[in-house]
């Protein structure tokens, strides 16, 4: 039972032994090359017709939920890209006859955009490369046969299954600066000076909420890793070893550049949640985290939710888009290269 | 296995390797431990002594519990509590996103049409949409709906409106993900055994029914344990769709109570461990399940 997750992680994940129909499929799919396999037993004519009624007799399996599903998610995108182009504020509706870019002339010249902005990109570059190296590093050592494996894998994951809101809650406790158990850790194994007030602090303050996010996501790129390294054969760890390479540098030349579809696919998980960062941040600061810690997430919500804003919040809210689809773009591309899709 | 065999296991490297685990697993557990050991503390106890140690004498209270009860549920035949609100939109967006998510990975997976990238790809992208990015026209959307008008005829539903809104809207952004990850298990399938019913006469709906649906079983295990813990953990969407007081979810529950007893850790953590007791009741009887879904995500 525990190692079958890791089969299906990997199959997932690679290009495993699973991915034989998918293959076989995106073929039938493209179009061009239904003559090779097994269609060549029938003619390319009912191979077409047989795809045609295939097609009609899909849709109501998925055009609905499809339907549903575009509504909610692409409509509303595109409907707030236009509601971007107005002035709407206050109450009232918004007025669609007058579009223009104001919004996003106001955005430029705002200096708190320009911070909001600046901590959006560090949350998310620091926060993604820290979580995959703790990750990354878990996953090595627990790879190395290690007993009560699961009972470990199952603690590391545990922040996962929790709330935003409860992981902020449990570490405004944390990073109490009397009796917080950071700060009395610190004090304990002599460090006093390092004793801080984290959270309010405006020099620690994102590098805090980094480090508890890290806390709460490490453990997923843990899996992740470690799905990935059961995926290379062993004949790979032992030739490396043959060859005299030694444990370090077997890991960087030979192991670590076959992990990339597992960091790649980690990377784009952690990015989303650090773009979706804002529960934790609301929930320590409220709407106002102050210039050291605002991100696009938590002023788009300001600007909209508690100012009425509407426009503004809407044009920020595009720029959040727009930015998830520079992380997702590029993984979505391999991922249909591969034909995962 | 004999402590004997335990330590001729172990060398100087192997210890060290144990030890680090073992120091990161204590770092994982730290803040919940913590916070627990808190949580049954009197407000002096917290005050004065070491988070992570357990309360003795009249340290010890379980005062925390009975308050932060009152404030995220009261009394069980209130089922207006905040623990009731988030079931009333979890249990019924976690199944309805589930079977439609079923439904439409067949669509996608085992019959074929092409142009099914393009669609596919729609449904991966979907998984991955920043909330913020639709928020403003989602509230405006409800707004222009006015839900509460087509439920006059059903007062219960009609107080509830808020959570009926949160309901279709976090079944509609749970479909990508339970989409894809009942295709990924769809796509494994057997070809030869679904080719043999086809030809058999089955028509696609007899096939779902008959043959899909009764193999999808672990996998809705998987799929309904995900997405339950997050409807369950969701904030944002609560935050900007839920305006009445009675229709407050535990999230926001939890929220609140932290604002307004902001010294009382020992009642917050409390709250907390309260708010997370569901899914950290389905983490522990499913986490195998729940690491999948996980999977499923990347």
């Amino acid at each position: 039972m525990p190692h079958s997750i890791f089969r299906r992680l990997v199959s997932l994940g690679s290009d495993g032994d699973g991915d034989a129909n998918d293959a076989n499929e995106v073929r039938t799919d493209g179009g061009t090359a239904t003559a090779t396999g097994e269609g060549t037993t029938r003619s390319d004519q009912s191979d077409r017709s047989l795809l045609d009624s295939e097609f009609v007799r899909s849709l109501p399996f998925w055009l609905p939920p499809a339907l549903l599903m575009g509504l909610f998610v692409y409509g509303a995108i595109g409907w707030n890209a236009v509601i971007s182009l107005t002035e709407w504020s206050g109450f009232g509706s918004p007025d669609y006859g007058d579009l223009d870019f104001s919004m996003y002339e106001q955005m430029l010249g705002d200096p708190t955009f320009v911070v909001a902005a600046r901590n959006t990109v560090v949350l998310l570059v620091v926060f993604t490369v820290l979580s995959l190296a703790v990750g990354l590093l878990l996953a090595i050592l627990v790879d190395r046969d290690i007993r009560y494996e699961n009972t470990l894998r199952t603690i590391y994951l545990l922040p996962m299954s929790l709330s935003f809101v409860v992981t902020a809650i449990f570490w405004a406790w944390m990073y109490n600066p009397e009796i917080g158990l950071i700060n009395v850790v610190l004090r304990g194994v002599g460090l006093d000076f390092l004793a801080n007030d984290w959270i309010s602090d405006p020099s620690t303050k994102l590098g805090a909420v980094i480090f508890a996010l890290m806390w709460q996501f490490s453990g997923y790129c843990m899996v992740v890793y470690l799905a990935g390294l059961r995926a290379i054969p062993n004949d790979q760890f032992e030739a490396a070893r043959i060859d005299g390479a030694s444990t370090l540098r077997m890991y960087r030349r030979v192991i670590i550049p076959q992990l990339r579809a597992s960091t790649m696919s980690a990377a784009v998980v952690l990015m989303v949640f650090a773009l979706k960062a804002f529960d934790f941040l609301f929930v320590l600061f409220g709407d106002t985290p102050g210039p050291s810690t605002d991100i696009l997430a938590t002023m788009m919500f300001r600007e909209a939710f508690s100012s009425s804003n509407w426009a503004y919040g809407a044009a920020i809210a595009t720029v959040l888009f727009l930015l998830a689809l520079v992380v997702i773009g590029p993984y979505l591309y391999v991922q249909y290269q591969r034909g995962d899709l | 296995m004999s402590v004997a065999d335990d330590l001729r296991e172990l060398s100087l490297g192997r210890a060290a390797v144990y030890v680090v685990l073992l120091l990161v697993g204590a770092f994982y557990l730290a803040p919940l431990e913590s916070g627990l050991m808190t949580a049954i503390k009197t407000q002096d106890a917290f005050f004065s002594s070491t988070p992570f140690v357990p309360p003795f004498g009249d340290g010890f209270t379980l005062e925390p519990w009975y308050e932060a009860w009152a404030q995220m549920q009261g009394p069980l035949s209130d089922f207006s509590g905040a623990l009731y609100n988030s079931a009333f939109v979890a249990i019924p967006a976690t199944v309805l996103s589930g079977l439609i998510g079923s439904v439409a990975a067949y669509g996608l997976t085992n019959l074929k049409w092409r142009g099914q990238a393009g669609v596919l790809m729609l449904f991966v992208a979907g998984m991955f949409v920043p909330y913020q990015s639709v928020l403003v026209p989602l509230t405006r959307f409800w707004t222009i709906v006015g839900l509460q008008n087509y439920l006059a005829a059903v007062p219960f539903l009609q107080s509830r409106v808020g959570l009926i809104e949160l309901v279709v809207t976090h079944t509609a952004y749970g479909i990508p993900i339970c989409t894809i990850l009942f295709r990924s298990y769809y796509a494994n399938f057997d070809e030869s055994m679904l080719e043999a019913a086809r030809i058999d006469g089955a028509t696609f709906t007899r096939i779902y029914r008959r043959i899909i649906f009764p193999l999808s079983k672990p996998m809705f295990a998987v799929v309904l344990i995900y997405q339950f813990t997050q409807v369950w953990n969701d904030f944002l969407f609560a935050l900007v769709l839920v305006s009445s007081p009675t229709n407050e979810v535990a999230t926001i529950a939890l929220n609140k109570l932290q604002g307004s007893m902001v010294q009382q850790y020992n009642v917050q953590m409390a709250a907390a461990f309260i708010a997370a007791l569901p899914t950290l009741l389905v983490y522990v009887l499913f986490g195998e399940q729940f690491a999948e879904g996980v999977a499923g995500e990347s």
